[in-house]
């Protein structure tokens, strides 16, 4: 008799109750809304919605010329600036058979890994902030400080710097880059080992995140998960080894593969390619050879008509551009599959069954830029 | 890793009619759309392709007709290859959706059926992703927005 009564007070036990986290929460780092049922603190399903910073970076592409596309790309992963600059770049190169400078091989490489650590450090800190680690914050953003001053002294600009155009870059890097790099690389060996002892040896920290978001080889691949996130589930989809480009075939580096498919093993992919970055940075900053910083470019571009195609690896996955010339000096069509597009509509698989406090820390292993799922 | 002549022979064992345009970047294949859903599941199950990664799928409008792109890539072997199906209907754009195949096949179409308008059969979740209702397809060519958008 009890019993029955007990079960009548529980109002609405087989309704769904729905909650809107976002657009505005600031763990999802952007414009982003999950609609999140729930029964009582374990999520039932997930729905991602998008669209809120959706800025037609495709239909804008059908009316500006190629150098003016890239400044567009900029835009997308904000965090990967310099890798989807270089992916409409190397397309262009491509469909033009135009060789480049070893040289520019070289810094564009250097770029990208900068970029990567970089991108890895400001993650790595807005992670350890999200489950509640403020600290993390501190160390993150203070190391990454001397990677955006180095493309600051180079570049002018800081975050967006649209600095590799068609053919190769849009100036020479300044004198001090190499010192500036090398410098990094002794300061940042040190520093490492430190968000290790801060955040990685932590056991509160590593209770919240082991064993949860579950992501096996085989959803990840249907899912098109790739970068950090994929290779977590241990699934080898690094393009820098499929697919060369650059200066990425003189370079020894290792693809860091996890196989614990959890959130735990996603942050551990990313710790490691930090040290990855290094080595790489390391192997390259003493070899740039002289020569010019461009190719001999006509000055408008128009590209032969046909289809063309380019993948390149950013700091949270494969980017590839699918361009369709007609001849004329814009594209016809004009197509970014972005990483973070493909990245975030696995949440509802491996979020399923969780916590909702787990839910933070598994939207934050995925590593999500929001304008680069909207573009 | 199977090179061009070989998948070129397997695909059309799967689908005589298909067409294979020359001097391309990558193998291009170009079959009718009707026969698109079942090559894709054929090359997905045959282990010899095993093309098991959706990389990219998006729709070019070419004003006389749609061309629905797909590449598709085999995390084994990495062979490549792009599927191309045209769609001369404007008025009633439609094609087999592969979400059954590819879970994140229903996300590039939801994007794809918002941008232009092509419909999927069988899609679980066909609506709109980043527009309303009533904006119309503007990655259509005779697209115009006289707000929003301005002609040079």
């Amino acid at each position: 008799m009890s019993e029955e009564i007990i079960k009548d007070v529980i109002i609405g036990e087989n309704e769904d109750y729905i909650i809107n986290m976002g657009p505005q929460h600031p763990s999802t780092h952007g414009v982003l809304r999950f609609e999140v049922c729930l029964k009582g603190e374990t999520v039932k399903y997930l729905i991602p919605h998008i669209g809120y910073i959706h800025r037609g970076i495709e239909k804008m592409c059908e009316a500006n010329t190629y150098p003016q596309i890239i400044h567009l790309t900029d835009r997308m992963d904000y965090l990967s600036a310099h890798m989807n600059n270089e992916a409409v770049c190397l397309l262009v190169e491509d469909a033009l058979q135009v060789e480049v400078p070893e040289r520019v091989k070289y810094i564009r490489t250097i770029l990208d890994e900068l970029n990567r650590i970089a991108s890895h450090q400001l993650w790595w800190c807005a992670f350890g902030m999200d489950l509640g680690a403020l600290t993390s914050f501190f160390y993150g953003l203070r190391d990454r400080e001397h990677i955006l001053d180095i493309f600051e002294e180079s570049f002018g600009s800081r975050l967006l710097h649209s600095f590799v155009m068609p053919g190769g870059l849009m100036h020479d890097v300044h004198p001090n880059f190499q010192k500036r790099i090398k410098e990094f690389i002794t300061y940042f060996r040190k520093k490492l080992p430190e968000y290790d002892q801060l955040l990685t040896g932590n056991v509160i920290f590593q209770n919240r995140v082991k064993g949860i978001g579950h992501m096996s080889k085989e959803t990840a691949i249907g899912y098109g998960v790739t970068g950090p996130s994929g290779r977590g589930s241990d699934y080898s989809c690094d393009i820098r080894k499929i697919a060369p480009y650059g200066a990425y075939d003189k370079v020894q580096f290792n693809e860091i593969l996890e196989t614990g498919c959890d959130t735990w093993a996603r942050y551990k992919v990313r710790m490691a390619e930090m040290w990855e970055s290094l080595s790489i940075l390391e192997q390259l900053v003493d070899n740039i050879p002289e020569g010019d910083y461009t190719a001999k470019m006509k000055p408008i571009i128009k590209l032969p008509a046909g289809e063309y195609f380019q993948r390149v690896e950013t700091a949270r996955g494969e980017l590839a551009v699918y361009a369709v010339s007609d001849g004329n000096k814009s594209p016809l069509r004009m197509r970014f599959r972005t990483p973070n597009f493909s990245n975030l509509f696995v949440m509802n698989e491996i979020t399923a069954g969780h916590k909702i406090a787990d839910l933070i820390a598994i939207s934050g292993s995925l590593d999500l830029v929001i304008p680069d799922i909207d573009r | 890793m199977l090179n061009r002549q070989e998948l070129t022979d397997i695909i059309s064992g799967f689908v005589p009619e298909a067409e294979f345009p020359e001097g391309k970047q990558l193998l291009e294949v170009i079959v009718p759309a009707e026969k698109l859903f079942s090559l894709v599941e054929n090359l997905k199950s045959d282990k010899r392709t095993a093309f098991n990664y959706l990389i990219n799928h998006t729709a070019v409008d070419f004003t006389t007709h749609f061309t629905v792109v797909y590449h598709l890539e085999s995390t084994d072997f990495r062979h490549l290859v792009v599927l191309k199906s045209l769609i001369a209907d404007r008025e009633n754009p439609n094609i087999d959706s592969l979400t059954a195949l590819y879970p994140t096949a229903e996300y590039f179409e939801r994007e794809v059926f918002d941008l232009f308008g092509i419909r999927f059969n069988n899609h679980p979740n066909l609506k709109r992703f980043f527009l309303e209702d009533d904006y119309g397809y503007p990655l259509r060519k005779d697209f115009r927005d006289e707000v929003n958008i301005i002609e040079r």
